[in-house]
This record gives structure tokens, sequence and C-alpha cells, in this order.
């Protein structure tokens, strides 16, 4: 049993995002690059499969700024292989294409079961998950909260909105996007991580992928503010006690 | 051609995506085309809006298979032909509208706020980076796009021709490789019914860790208010999912709404924009939970809320 993840990147949560020049894209420079959110979710899944069932994980990245640093933190967290794909340079919204990367990488690869997340940030044209699973004509499901493998089949609950849950089950080889992972991405050491970084061997593989877009991105910018709140001003304590008084005035208050 | 497809769910915002396709069809020269796949003999609630409503009926689409659905919708893009696809950005839109894009090979855009047609081609606003920015983008038709559901609220239903039709059945609904196993029911928590809350403490990624929760905690008994999070603290672990607002959490509507480090991703608002009074603590100006809000200030959550207990707490 051989799980591949598929992992992309995205701008740290926690950075602030500033238009560049050319305002068709975000200013890369004031931006530190870390694994999404959910592929981080969607490694972590593999991870606990492996340990359930004794599968391999092969961690698969697309060539760019900061994604060996994301693999072999892959490797320490329990991916057994890390995997640079090179396609060239990738607009870095043409998810279609980075996806397109994504299926020949694992046409080579051959593996069982594919694992990535939800949604990346950016991918206005198109999720990861759908797009691999289509282009290899294989059975897929997003928006999964967790994973097992029952009979050479997985079984995959997949939620609806409100938290509605349904279990599927899905004959391998098949392509799952994950939202949650069954248990929250566990915790790596810089003692591991550091050592991790020595232990791993990234195998590296290329793909020849053609982009003919028929989308562009015309203009990325701040939304426009159809309303804004009411911003209160001064410290800490002056700002509590204008939520007070305006909790007390709408009547927001117990009692 | 010149139609828009509407694929339609029983759950989903069905009314007001057919009313958003109405301008668009008249725009582009066609009709509205409602998709409803299901295992026959369906309810046509909602779908008034449409000038055609195709049915495909199928066993197999009797519970919600996206392989089943795929197909399904596949089918009637290319029987169809029609200039633009729709869907909503649910479940079924994450699983289908991509794949159903490149299975017919056309161009897709996601997470959108605004379309419109002009010119043979589709201008959208898509909402990128949890909502922090908008990418307005050209996109050559025939298309599909996925919209947000939080810009599907305000379109009223326009009353369509009504005609029924047929599509058949494609093959690959014989042998799917993907089976219906059961319904699961959400995880509960005695004594927490966000859903029922009049006021609603909300904790997002801001919050840093479980060891700060209770902070938030704290300041939600001050208020009589019950304790709820955005994905990213559920996804984390630092509170159990029973907690979670959003798309795929709970859908509230309290009298307050007091958010501390919650950004404001299109997939949280989906929950909690119908909050009557929504506070928003956050140390970034630019986060979007300010454009929703109806007070708001950059200020560190911690001080703020240890404050704020003090002061209604006492």
């Amino acid at each position: 049993m051989n799980i591949a993840v598929a992992l992309r990147l995205m701008p740290n949560p926690g950075d602030e995002l500033e238009v560049d020049p050319d305002g068709t894209d975000i200013d890369r420079d004031l931006v530190e690059m870390m694994v999404n959110d959910w592929d981080d979710q969607a490694l972590e899944e593999a991870v606990l499969v492996k340990e359930a069932t004794g599968a391999t994980v092969t961690a698969v990245g697309l060539r760019g700024d900061g994604v060996e640093q994301a693999l072999r933190t892959a490797f320490a967290r329990g991916a057994d292989r890390i995997v640079l794909v090179d396609a060239g340079e990738l607009n870095p919204y043409d998810s279609r294409t980075a996806a397109s990367a994504f299926a020949q990488a694992f046409r080579q690869l051959t593996p069982d079961l594919i694992l990535t997340g939800v949604q990346t940030p950016t991918d206005l044209f198109g999720q990861t998950a759908p797009l691999v699973a289509a282009e290899l004509g294989w059975p897929q499901a997003n928006v999964v909260v967790g994973v097992e493998v029952v009979d050479g089949s997985t079984h995959v609950k997949q939620e609806y909105a409100g938290g509605k849950l349904a279990v599927l089950a899905l004959e391998l080889p098949a392509v799952v996007g994950v939202q949650s992972a069954s248990s929250p991405p566990r915790y790596v050491s810089m003692a591991r991580l550091r050592q991790a970084t020595s232990e791993a061997s990234m195998e590296t593989l290329s793909v020849d992928v053609s982009s003919s877009p028929r989308s562009e991105i015309v203009s990325i910018a701040r939304p426009e503010k159809a309303a804004h709140a009411k911003m209160l001003e001064g410290d800490a304590a002056e700002v509590a006690s204008q939520i007070a008084a305006v909790l007390r005035e709408q009547g927001a208050l117990v009692g | 051609m010149g139609d828009v497809l509407v694929y339609t769910e029983p759950t989903g915002n069905t009314e007001s995506l057919l009313a958003l396709a109405r301008p668009l069809a008249q725009a582009a020269g066609g009709e509205v085309i409602a998709l409803r796949a299901g295992a026959g003999a369906g309810e046509s609630d909602g779908l008034a809006g449409a000038d055609v409503v195709l049915e495909v009926s199928h066993p197999s689409l009797s519970s919600y298979l996206p392989e089943a659905h795929q197909a399904a919708l596949t089918a009637a893009i290319k029987a169809r032909q029609p200039d633009l696809v729709l869907l909503e950005n649910t479940t079924a839109g994450y699983d289908l509208a991509a794949a159903c894009a490149e299975l017919a090979d056309l161009p897709f855009v996601g997470y959108c706020q605004q379309v419109s047609l002009e010119g043979g081609q589709a201008q959208t606003a898509s909402g990128i980076y949890g909502g922090q920015l908008v990418a307005n983008a050209r996109t050559q038709l025939p298309a599909v796009c996925a919209i947000n559901s939080t810009a599907l609220h305000d379109h009223a239903p326009a009353a369509g021709r009504g005609e029924h039709a047929e599509l058949t059945p494609p093959d690959e609904l014989e042998h799917l490789r993907t089976k219906f196993v059961e319904e699961i029911a959400p995880p509960e928590e005695a004594g927490v019914d966000l859903a029922k809350a009049e006021r609603i403490v909300c904790v997002g990624r801001g919050i840093g860790g479980a060891e700060n929760i209770p902070v938030a905690q704290d300041l939600a008994e001050a208020l009589d208010a019950a304790l709820a999070a955005s994905r990213p603290v559920i996804d984390s672990g630092w509170l159990p999912k029973v907690h979670q607002v959003g798309k795929s959490g709970a859908h509230v509507k309290p009298k307050l709404y007091l958010t501390l480090g919650v950004s404001g991703a299109p997939e949280h608002i989906e929950g909690m924009q119908g909050a009557e009074l929504i506070v928003a603590i956050n140390t970034d100006p630019g986060a979007a939970i300010f454009n929703i809000a109806h007070y708001g200030a950059v200020a560190d959550l911690f001080d703020v809320a240890d404050e704020m207990t003090q002061l209604v707490g006492g």
C-alpha cells in the first residue's frame, strides 16, 4: 500500500500580504512560504493510515521557494520518501498546470492512494484533488475528515454543510482531498527536524507540462469594502470599556 | 449556446444560484438550465427560477456520491454545451466543479463573489488568501464557475419557463467505483449548542494555542456567552469540533458575536454573517473580519479579553 501526499505551499498566515507593483500577484519578497494548512492535514492523515496499516508514505512537492524545507519537514513527520518534482517555472496561480504536473508525477510513482488538502488559498483556477483525479481517471472525494483503508478500498468520512457526515467507500486507486486529519498534525521538535534534514534523501523527477491558460488574472486588490467596522481606538482598557458600552447600549449584555 | 447550466443540490442555496444565473443567461442570449441529479421523481422545490429543469435519474444518484454526480454533470455539459456552468462552493462544488471542467475541457474559476459576461468572456471577482485579497479574472467562455456561498444571499428568485427535460444517465453510472456506506452523526458535547446561543465569543488562529483558551473561556463566562472557534483552532486540536462555527460547523445568528483573533475567511463568515452585533478584535488592520464586523479594534486580544472580563464579570 503506497500513499502519496501532494504538498503545495502558501504564505505564512501571520504574514501581511501586499500587492506587487504589477497588481497581479502578491509581493513574494515579503512573505515566508510554508506548507498549505490543508496539505499539512493530508500529510498527518497519511501518516495515521501508515501507522494503522504499515503503508508507505511519499510526500511530493513541486519545485519552488520553500518546497525543499517543506518536504524535509514531511520526512520528519513520518513520510518514508520525499520527491521533488521539477515542472519548470509555474505561475503560482495556475493550479491547473500544477495539478497536471502532480498527475504526471503520480503516473511515475504509481501510488494506491493520493491525499492532498481540500484547497489552497490561491487556487482560484481549481483544487488539486479533483483536477488530479479527473486527469488520472480515478474516483475522488473532497472535504474529507477521516481516511481508513479497508479490504483494498478506502473509507472516507466526507463532510457537508453544517458538519453533517457520511462514509463513502472508494475503490483504489483513488484521490482524497482532506479538510482535517483524524487528529491534529503532530509537533516535530527542532532536534528531530535537524536530524531529518541530515537523514532525508530527496528524490527528484522531471515532468513536462504545457500551459495554455484560458483564464488570466487582471488584477489583485484588497476587497472593496461594502461596509467597515467602526474602529475603536485606545489602549486595551479603553477598547474594552468602549466595547462594554456598545454591548450595554445594544442590549447585548445579560440582565 | 448562450445557456447557463446550474448544478443544483437539495440542501444548497439553489434559488439564489438560479437568480444569479438569470442575468448571465440574458447577457449570453440563452436560458437558465437547472440540472437535478437524483434517483427520480424528486421534488422541484426551489427550481422555479429555471427555464429548463434537466433531470437525470438513476438509482446511484440517490445519495450523494462524487463519482456519480461528476458523471451526471459532465454528461449534462456535453449534451447541452452551455456557455457557463455554475455550482455553489459546497462540498459538491469542491468535488465536482474543477473535475467536470477538466473532463469537459473547460476553464474553471473558483471562489467567485461576482460574475458577469461580456464579449464572450466571464469577468469574475474571487476571494483568495482567505478573503484577504480579491482576484479579478477574465476567462474565455464556455467556462465553469464555483460561487462562494457568502455571495448567494441577496438574490431574489426570478421565475423561469419551467420546462422539464430528461437526460439519459451516462454509462459510467453502471460501473461506479464509489459506494455509499452510511451517514454518521456529527459529534456532540453536552451543554454546547451554538445555534441556540444568544451570545458567542469566538476564537481564531490568533489565540495561539490550547493553553490560551482559558482567556477566552473566562470572557465567555463573564458575558454568559458560548465559546466558539474558527477552523484553524479546531484543526489544531485546541478545541473540540463541536465548537466550530463556519461552512463545516455551526451556522449561528446570535445577538452578540465577539471574535478574538479571527481573520474572517469566507468559510467562517458563511456561518456567522447573520449575527446581530459583531465585534472583532484582531492585530491585523487588514483582517477581512473588519469588513463584516460592526465594531472592531486593532489590539492584542489577550489584553482586551482580560480587561473586558474584569469589566463585565465584576
